[in-house]
C-alpha cells in the first residue's frame, strides 16, 4: 500500500509507467487497432504519401501504406527486439559479474578485462560490424545487441556484488556454512536486484534505440517488416515534401526511449533501499 | 551558585516526518550555571542531541520550535536573526564537541587550514581586528592554536598543523575537536557524547582533559551522554531525560545517592555493578509519534497511579539544586 | 573441573599481510599473535582489551570466519584449526559466533523466520515442519513473540535484533558460542534484559560462552573468568574477581583504572594511562607494552616475558607480576564498593 503511494507520487515513474503501457497495449492489440492491418505488408500506390488526417491518421508513406497501422506492427518487433536482446545480455551479464565479484582471482580478473575490452568499443560500432558480418536479419540484430550489451551487466553486478560481499550479513551466512551458490543466488542476487531492475529498464531504451540505428542504416529486419529504423531510412528522401514520414516513427521511437528512462529513474527511487530509509525519517 | 548562564524555558520541538509528527521535546527546562559541567543523560531516543542541537541553533530543516525560550547570556536565542546567531553566538561564545571527529573534519585539507579557517572568523581578537585579516592577528591566532595544541596535550603541534585528519587517531582527532571548541573562548562548549566512540583508556584521558581545560577557562560545558558512568566522572550536575521530557535534576552525588525519579532509579538498577541478577526497565521506550499523555514514563513506572496518566507533573524542588517531575517521587517515601 | 575443557587454544596465530598499492607485502599486521587459552564446559570466558587489540579476531578465527595462520584449535577434543571450511562446518556447527551488530548479519531481504530456519536448511536433515518446529521453540526462548518471523529485521528494535541473533546460533544447539560484543550500542535498561537472557538460555541449552567485550563492568558482572589482551595477546588471565580486585598486569591495572565507578574514585583525580596503543603492524620490542607501562625496565624492552603462572590459577605476562605493583592512581586495596553493589559478591 506505502509502495504503490510512493510509486503514484514519483511523477517521471508514472509518465514512464504510462508510456511503456501505451507501447505493450500497441503492441497486443495491433490487430484490432490498426485501421489498415493489410498495409504492414502489403501496399497501395494509389494512396502514396498522403498527409495525416481522418482515413489515415499518421499519413502513408511511399508505398502507400498507412504509417499508423505500420507504427502499431512494427512495436511489436521494437519489444520483441528490446526484450530478447536485453534479457540474454542480462543472463550472460549477471551470472558473469556474479561469480566474478563473489570469487577474487585470475578467473574474476578475466571476465573483468574481457568486459573491458568490449566497453572500450564503442557499441554501436561494434554493433554494426558484428550485424553487418551476420547479414540483416532480426536474430542477428538481437544477437549482436546483446553481444554488445551484456558488459554493462557484468560491469554493474561486479561492482555490487563485492561490495555485498564485504557485507557482515553474507559474511555470516558463509560462516553459517552456506554454499557459494546459496550465498550469491539466495542472498546476493536478491539485495543487487534492484540495481539491476533499474539498469536493465534503462538498458531497454538504449536497445531501442541502438536497434532502430541498425535498422536505419539497414542492418535490421529486411522489408517489408515494419521497422521503426527502417521507416526513418526509407523518409530521408521525402522529407521535403511529407514532414510526417519521418515524424510519425522518430517521435515514437523518442517517446519510448523516454519512456523507459522515466521508468528506470523511477524505480532506482522507489527501489533504492537507502533513498526509501531516509524518506522514512527512520 | 552563580548566575545562569544558560537557561531553557519549556521548550518543545515535533519534527515533521513522513509518518507523522514526532513530538521530540515536550516542555523541557534546564538552567546552566557559570562554569559548571552540566550532564545531560538518558538512553536512545530521549531527546538530548536534539536539545543540544535547539540549544545550538542547528535543528534539521523538518523541525519545529512550538513554545519555550532560551536564554543564554540573557538573551533569547531564539529571537535573534540567523545571521546575529550565526556572528556573535555560534562557534563564538557557544561552541560544538562532536561524538563524531571524523565526520567533522573535511579529509582534504590539513588539521592546520581547519583551524586557520576557523581563527579567521571566531578567534576571539577578530572584534578588534579592523582590517579583514591583518598580519598581526594571524600571527596571534597561531601562537593560540600552537598553545592550546600544547594544552590538549598533542605531540608536536608544529608538525600536527601539517597532517590530515586521517593521519590521526580516534583520541587525537577527539583532542584537536577539543581544541578547536575551546580556541574561540566560548562561555558554553556543547559536547554531544563526545567519548562513545573512544576506548575505555582513551576516554579517561580525553574527559580529564575536557574537565580541566573548561576549568581553566571558565566555560560551562553540557555534556549529553547515555552513559552513567561518564556522567559520574565529569559532571557537576546531572538532568537525566526520558522519551522528551526532563525527569530529574541533581548534583552529582544526590543523583546517585537519593534519586528520587522512579526512572532514575531503574536506570541505576539496570547497570552492571557486581551484582549477580540484573534489573532492566520492563516494556520499551515510547514512540514519539503517540507518546502517552500525562508523563511519559507512566506507561513502565511501577509507582504510577491515575493521574501520571492525565497530567504532566510540574518542576518541584525536593532539595538544593535537586528538582524533579514526578508525582509520586521516591523520596518522599523514605 | 575434572572434565576435559570444551575448548583449547595452542599458540593460535592470525596474521595479515599489510600490502602497499602493488600488492607487494610490506608487513604483517598480527591481530592474533600466540594464543594459549582453555575454556571449561559451561563456564563463562570474558575477554576485554581495547579496539585492535584482536578479541575480534580471535573469536572469528575460532569461528573458522578467518583461518588460522598458526597454532592449533582442538573443540571438543577435535582439531578444528587446519580443517578445510567444508570439512570444519560439521564439527563447527555445535561451535557458533554471535555477531556483534545482528542487525547487520541478517539478510534485510529475508524475513526472520526464513534466516533463522537456514542453519537447519543448510546442516540438517529435518523436514519443513521440524523445522518450523524448532523455530518456533527457539524463538520462544529467547522471549520473542511468533509474529516477527514475518518481520524483516530493520522492522524490529536493537534488542531484539540480539534476541533473533542469538536465536539463530542456537537453532543448530551449539555448545560453545563466542558472543561478540552483544551488548555494545544497546541502552543500559535494555542491555539488562538481554543479559539476563544469556544467563537464562546458557541454562536452558547447557551453553558454554566465550564473551568479548569492551565494557569491563558487563564482563565482570557476567563472566566466570577473564582474559585481558593488548596487541594480539593475553597478557592476564584468571578468575573474574581476583582479575578484578588484584590486577597483576600494569595493563590490566591502568584498564580497570580507567573505567568509570559510580560512587568510587573519579578517573579524571587520577592520574592515567598516557598515550595510545601503537599499532599491530609495527609492534614494540620485548614486551609489548612496555612504551606506555609506568614500570617498564631494560629488560622489558629487551625481553618478551611468558603468560606465567601466579598463584591461584592465574597467569599474566609479565616480568614482575608476582612482586606486586602498584600503579599512582590505582588503590592498592580494593577500591570500597559502591553503596549498590552487595558485599555478598566479593571474594574472600
Amino acid at each position: 500500500m506505502k509502495t504503490l503511494r510512493r510509486i503514484l507520487r514519483d511523477r517521471a515513474l508514472v509518465a514512464g509507467l504510462v508510456i511503456i503501457s501505451l507501447l505493450v497495449l500497441a503492441a497486443v492489440f495491433a490487430g484490432t487497432l490498426a485501421t489498415f492491418p493489410g498495409d504492414v505488408t502489403g501496399f497501395d500506390p494509389g494512396a502514396r504519401l498522403e498527409p495525416p488526417g481522418p482515413v489515415y491518421y499518421l499519413g502513408t508513406d511511399r508505398m502507400g501504406a498507412d504509417l499508423y497501422s505500420r507504427l502499431l506492427f512494427g512495436a511489436r518487433l521494437t519489444i520483441m527486439v528490446a526484450v530478447l536482446a536485453t534479457a540474454v545480455a542480462v543472463l550472460i551479464g549477471v551470472p558473469m559479474g556474479l561469480v566474478a565479484g563473489y570469487h577474487r582471482g585470475w578467473f574474476s580478473d578475466l571476465l573483468m578485462r574481457v568486459s573491458d575490452v568490449f566497453l572500450a568499443i564503442p557499441q554501436i560500432v561494434l554493433a554494426i560490424a558484428i550485424a553487418q558480418t551476420l547479414g540483416p536479419a532480426i536474430q542477428n540484430v538481437i544477437l549482436a545487441l546483446s553481444a554488445t550489451y551484456w558488459p554493462f551487466w557484468a560491469r554493474l553486478v561486479y561492482a555490487e556484488t563485492r561490495s555485498q560481499r564485504n557485507e557482515t550479513y553474507v559474511e555470516a551466512a558463509v560462516a553459517m556454512g552456506a554454499s557459494p551458490f546459496r550465498v550469491m543466488v539466495l542472498h546476493i542476487l536478491p539485495n543487487i536486484a534492484s540495481s539491476i531492475i533499474v539498469r536493465t529498464t534503462i538498458g531497454m531504451g538504449g536497445t531501442i534505440l541502438a536497434a532502430a540505428a541498425l535498422g536505419f542504416l539497414g542492418l535490421g529486419a529486411p522489408p517489408p517488416a515494419p521497422e521503426w529504423g527502417r521507416m526513418i531510412a526509407e523518409s530521408r528522401e521525402y522529407l521535403p515534401q511529407a514532414w510526417w514520414y519521418a515524424t510519425a516513427p522518430g517521435i515514437a521511437i523518442l517517446l519510448v526511449v523516454i519512456g523507459f528512462n522515466l521508468l528506470g529513474d523511477g524505480l532506482r527511487d522507489v527501489l533504492d533501499p537507502r533513498i526509501r530509509r531516509g524518506a522514512d525519517g527512520n | 551558585m552563580g548566575t545562569d548562564l544558560l537557561r531553557v524555558e519549556e521548550l518543545s520541538v515535533t519534527f515533521g516526518t513522513e509518518g507523522g509528527v514526532a513530538q521530540v521535546l515536550d516542555q523541557v527546562s534546564l538552567s546552566l550555571q557559570l562554569g559548571e559541567i552540566m550532564g545531560l543523560v538518558g538512553e536512545s531516543g530521549c531527546g538530548k542531541t536534539t536539545l543540544a542541537r535547539a540549544i545550538l541553533g542547528v535543528l534539521p530543516a523538518n523541525a519545529t520550535i512550538r513554545q519555550g525560550r532560551i536564554i543564554f547570556g540573557g538573551e533569547d536565542l531564539l529571537a535573534l536573526t540567523p545571521e546575529e546567531a550565526g556572528s556573535r553566538i555560534r562557534g563564538r561564545a557557544m561552541t560544538f564537541v562532536p561524538q563524531d571527529p571524523v565526520g567533522s573534519f573535511s579529509p582534504l585539507f590539513t588539521i592546520g587550514d581547519q583551524i586557520a579557517e576557523l581563527m579567521r572568523w571566531k578567534s576571539p581578537d577578530r572584534e578588534a581586528d579592523t582590517r579583514a585579516y591583518s598580519r598581526s592577528r594571524r600571527r596571534s591566532d597561531l601562537a593560540r592554536t600552537l598553545a592550546m595544541l600544547r594544552a590538549v596535550q598533542l605531540p608536536d603541534p608544529p608538525q600536527l598543523l601539517r597532517r590530515y585528519p586521517h593521519e590521526l587517531s580516534g583520541g587525537q582527532r577527539q583532542r584537536v575537536m577539543i581544541a578547536m571548541a575551546l580556541l574561540p573562548e566560548p562561555k558554553l562548549v556543547i559536547a554531544d557524547e563526545p567519548t562513545t566512540a573512544l576506548d575505555v583508556t582513551i576516554q579517561a584521558q580525553i574527559l580529564k582533559l575536557l574537565r580541566t581545560l573548561a576549568t581553566e577557562s571558565g566555560a560551562s560545558v553540557l555534556f549529553t551522554t547515555h552513559d552513567l558512568g561518564t556522567a559520574w566522572e565529569i559532571c557537576d550536575r546531572i538532568t537525566v531525560m526520558y522519551a522528551g521530557q526532563e525527569a530529574e535534576t541533581a548534583g552529582v552525588a544526590p543523583f546517585f545517592e537519593r534519586p528520587a525519579h522512579p526512572y532514575t532509579r531503574l536506570l541505576l538498577d539496570s547497570l552492571p555493578t557486581g551484582r549477580t541478577s540484573l534489573q532492566g526497565i520492563p516494556g520499551s521506550v515510547p514512540s514519539p509519534f503517540a507518546p502517552p499523555p500525562g508523563c511519559r514514563f507512566n506507561p513502565r513506572c511501577p509507582r504510577a497511579t491515575g493521574v501520571c496518566a492525565e497530567v504532566h507533573p510540574a518542576e518541584a524542588e525536593i532539595g538544593p539544586g535537586h528538582a524533579i517531575r514526578c508525582h509520586h517521587p521516591l523520596l518522599a517515601a523514605s | 573441573m575434572n572434565a576435559p575443557p570444551i575448548l583449547v587454544l595452542n599458540d593460535l596465530r592470525r596474521h595479515f599481510a599489510i600490502r602497499n598499492a602493488w600488492g607487494v607485502r610490506t608487513a604483517w599486521l598480527r591481530a592474533v599473535d600466540g594464543i594459549d587459552l582453555e575454556i571449561g564446559r559451561g563456564e563463562i570466558l570474558g575477554v576485554v582489551g581495547e579496539s585492535g587489540c584482536g578479541k575480534s579476531t580471535l573469536g572469528k578465527t575460532i569461528a573458522g570466519i578467518q583461518r588460522p595462520s598458526g597454532g592449533s584449535i582442538r573443540f571438543e577434543e577435535h582439531e578444528i584449526g587446519n580443517l578445510s571450511p567444508s570439512a570444519g562446518r560439521a564439527l563447527r556447527s555445535r561451535l557458533q559466533y554471535c555477531y556483534q551488530d545482528p542487525g547487520a548479519s541478517l539478510d534485510p531481504r529475508w524475513t526472520i523466520g526464513r534466516s533463522l530456519e537456514e542453519p537447519l536448511v543448510i546442516h540438517t536433515r529435518l523436514s519443513h515442519r521440524e523445522r518450523t518446529a524448532r523455530v518456533h521453540q527457539v524463538l520462544e526462548a529467547v522471549g520473542l513473540p511468533l509474529r516477527h518471523l514475518a518481520l524483516y529485521p530493520h522492522e524490529i528494535s536493537g534488542g531484539q535484533q540480539r534476541r533473533v541473533g542469538l536465536a539463530r546460533v542456537l537453532m543448530l544447539r551449539p555448545s560453545l558460542v563466542i558472543l561478540d560484543e552483544p551488548t555494545s550500542g544497546l541502552d543500559v535498561s535494555v542491555q539488562a534484559t538481554v543479559l539476563n537472557l544469556f544467563a537464562t538460555l546458557r541454562e536452558a541449552f547447557a551453553l558454554t560462552y566465550m564473551f568479548i567485550s569492551h565494557d569491563l563492568s558487563v564482563v565482570r558482572m557476567f563472566s566466570h573468568r577473564i582474559a585481558v589482551m593488548y596487541l594480539g595477546r593475553v597478557v592476564e588471565i584468571g578468575e573474574t574477581e581476583q582479575v578484578f580486585t588484584d590486577p597483576r598486569h600494569p595493563y590490566t591495572q591502568s584498564l580497570l583504572a580507567a573505567v568509570p565507578t559510580i560512587g568510587g574514585r573519579r578517573v579524571t583525580e587520577s592520574s592515567l594511562l598516557e598515550g595510545e596503543p601503537p599499532s599491530p603492524g609495527r609492534l614494540p620490542s620485548g614486551c609489548r607494552f612496555h612504551p606506555r607501562c609506568p614500570h617498564a625496565t631494560t629488560h622489558c624492552v629487551s625481553v618478551d616475558p611468558a603468560l606465567m603462572p601466579l598463584p591461584g590459577d592465574r597467569r599474566a605476562a609479565c616480568h614482575y607480576a608476582d612482586n606486586r605493583v602498584i600503579v599512582p592512581g590505582v588503590p592498592a586495596s580494593p577500591p570500597a564498593p559502591p553503596p549498590s553493589r552487595q558485599a555478598g559478591q566479593q571474594p574472600p
